[in-house]
């Protein structure tokens, strides 16, 4: 069965399993929702709103790791696409940069052709470099100078966060076998991607279940030390476990790997939560029924996946 | 066969434009009708909100929805006239000359007995970029009319942004729809219908648009 799913979508099949374990757990957990629910006790709303969007979510990436590496591609490049617009909206902006706005998401589909071809000093230098030089040149050109340096900064460092951060998922897809023979580089991808999506809810339920004492009080008052420690805890053991099947690293390195996640999601969670309370809204859009809008779900990917990446590529790359 | 071709232009292409290309938050979808006779009355800023209000509703609606638009500015040309009358499926009004007032209004009156769900700007025209305008009176006459009739306050934020007046390049922005809660004519009888009616219904759009947290465009 599993052999026959590997080889009929081309997955390796420690994927094949970690895939089906994954749409195992969604189902026990979907199973226990809806018990709690029926109990009756409480708003059970948000709980069910969220489960039944991971549906929807581990449904996409499932048929996108499935399908072909091209598609992969394509689906992360989407969500980029979505997190840039999602962040464009929620910022102040100048109508005369309408034009300069629409030729920045230019850049995503470029930044991914990059990492599709596999071209890793282009995709390095893209956006800190090209990208960085030339918004602010032709807003100079432009010659409105009131407001330049919000624009100027606020746009590039958009771009880095959504567009340049969040394509190191799709470089991981495509380093492919030479770096990881085990399973390939859709392995490393849903190492990365399942591990920071997996440590944000074990740091909710911690966080429900014993949090105390505030991390950071004014930017997110809900992330606790408890909440953190138990989440990254969790995330490590679950690293730990699954790391040697997935990637080249044995159960110690998993289980650093899975720190350095947890670790890092964490960080790009409060850093994605410091500007929304500066900018006033509580969620950064309603795309996602129970979890607000793409940038509230992937951000922790957004830290997660450049730092698992050139941890990964430090010391793993021949 | 235009029948066909409006559910194509509005089932793919507009759904794909407005919710994937710009993509939509909407606050209190539940109020907007079901069923006709109603009235949508929205703040205007771009041609995108007719879309964007057409493609929250089902496709099944479809048949009934009509945008009431500007004839001088939407009739003129052969094939912009076409594509508004066939596709698009508005119903004009004349905003000046000798069938402007209440041969307009009559038009607009028919169309709710027949059941078909007006969608309407009482601003009139697009006008400021992502600025409520000031309401023209024309929906409180119309709901005096039709005192039974609910007129669905909404508003719109966002859309001036992505496709604004006087300009053709379409720049992707999240938009906002905030539903509000209806408002009929029958509940400000007594006189001053239309007066009363517009003070309500300016007021609701007001705290639509208080509710939402805008960032600068400047």
């Amino acid at each position: 069965m599993i052999q026959w799913i590997g080889t009929t979508f081309d997955l390796p099949q420690p994927v094949v399993v970690a895939t089906l374990s994954l749409w195992a757990v969604l189902i026990v957990a979907t199973g226990v929702v809806l018990a709690l629910a029926s109990r009756g006790t409480g708003d059970h709303r948000e709980l069910i709103d969220r489960t039944s969007s991971w549906w929807w979510m581990i449904g996409a990436f499932t048929l996108a790791i499935a399908a072909n590496q091209t598609v992969a591609i394509v689906f992360l490049a989407i969500i980029s696409y979505l997190a840039l617009k999602e962040y464009l909206s929620l910022i102040p902006t100048r109508r005369i940069d309408r034009g300069i706005l629409l030729f920045a998401y230019l850049a995503v589909p470029v930044q991914y052709y990059w990492a599709a071809i596999d071209w890793y000093n282009m995709f390095l230098v893209f956006v800190p470099v090209w990208m960085f030089l030339l918004f602010p040149a032709l807003m100079a050109l432009r010659g409105e100078t009131q407001n330049f340096l919000r624009a100027v900064g606020t746009l590039s460092w958009g771009l880095m966060l959504t567009v340049f951060c969040l394509s190191h998922s799709a470089m991981l897809l495509v380093s492919a076998e030479v770096h990881n023979p085990v399973a390939g580089g859709v392995g490393l991808l849903f190492f990365v991607v399942v591990l920071a999506q997996f440590n944000d809810v074990a740091q909710y339920f911690w966080g429900k279940l014993l949090g105390r004492s505030k991390v950071t009080p004014n930017v997110s008052p809900k992330k606790t030390w408890e909440g953190l420690l138990g989440g990254v805890l969790t995330t490590v053991t679950l690293a730990a476990l699954i790391g040697p099947y997935l990637t080249p690293m044995d159960h110690l390195w998993s289980a650093l790997a899975g720190t350095v996640i947890g670790v890092s999601g964490f960080l790009g969670d409060i850093n994605i939560s410091a500007v929304k309370r500066d900018l006033g809204v509580k969620d950064a859009g309603g795309l996602i029924t129970g979890h607000g809008g793409i940038l509230d779900r992937v951000d922790s990917l957004t830290y997660a996946a450049p730092a698992f990446f050139h941890f990964f590529r430090y010391f793993f790359t021949p | 066969m235009t029948l066909l071709l409006r559910f194509l232009f509005f089932g793919i292409l507009v759904r794909g434009v407005i919710l994937f290309g710009l993509g939509l938050t909407v606050r209190h979808r539940e109020l907007l009708p079901g069923n006709g006779p109603a009235i949508i009355a929205a703040n205007h800023n771009s041609h995108l909100d007719t879309l964007a209000l057409m493609s929250l509703m089902p496709l099944s609606l479809l048949p009934k929805l009509r945008p009431v638009a500007a004839a001088d500015y939407f009739l003129s040309g052969r094939v912009r006239g076409w594509f508004a009358r066939n596709i698009i499926g508005i119903l004009p009004l004349e905003r000046s000359g000798a069938r402007k007032g209440s041969d307009a209004l009559a038009a607009l009156g028919e169309a709710l007995d027949r059941g078909e769900i007006l969608i309407l700007f009482p601003e009139g025209s697009r006008g400021e970029p992502e600025a409520l305008g000031r309401f023209k009176a024309g929906v409180g006459q119309l709901a005096a009319l039709r005192p039974d009739v609910p007129v669905i306050p909404v508003y719109l934020h966002g859309f001036g942004k992505a496709l604004p007046r006087g300009s053709s390049l379409l720049v992707p922005f999240n938009c906002t729809v905030s539903v509000g809660e209806a408002l009929r004519g029958q509940d400000f009888e007594g006189g001053h219908t239309r007066r009363a009616f517009m003070a309500a219904y300016e007021a609701r759009m007001t705290a639509l648009a208080e509710a939402e947290t805008v960032p600068a465009w400047d």
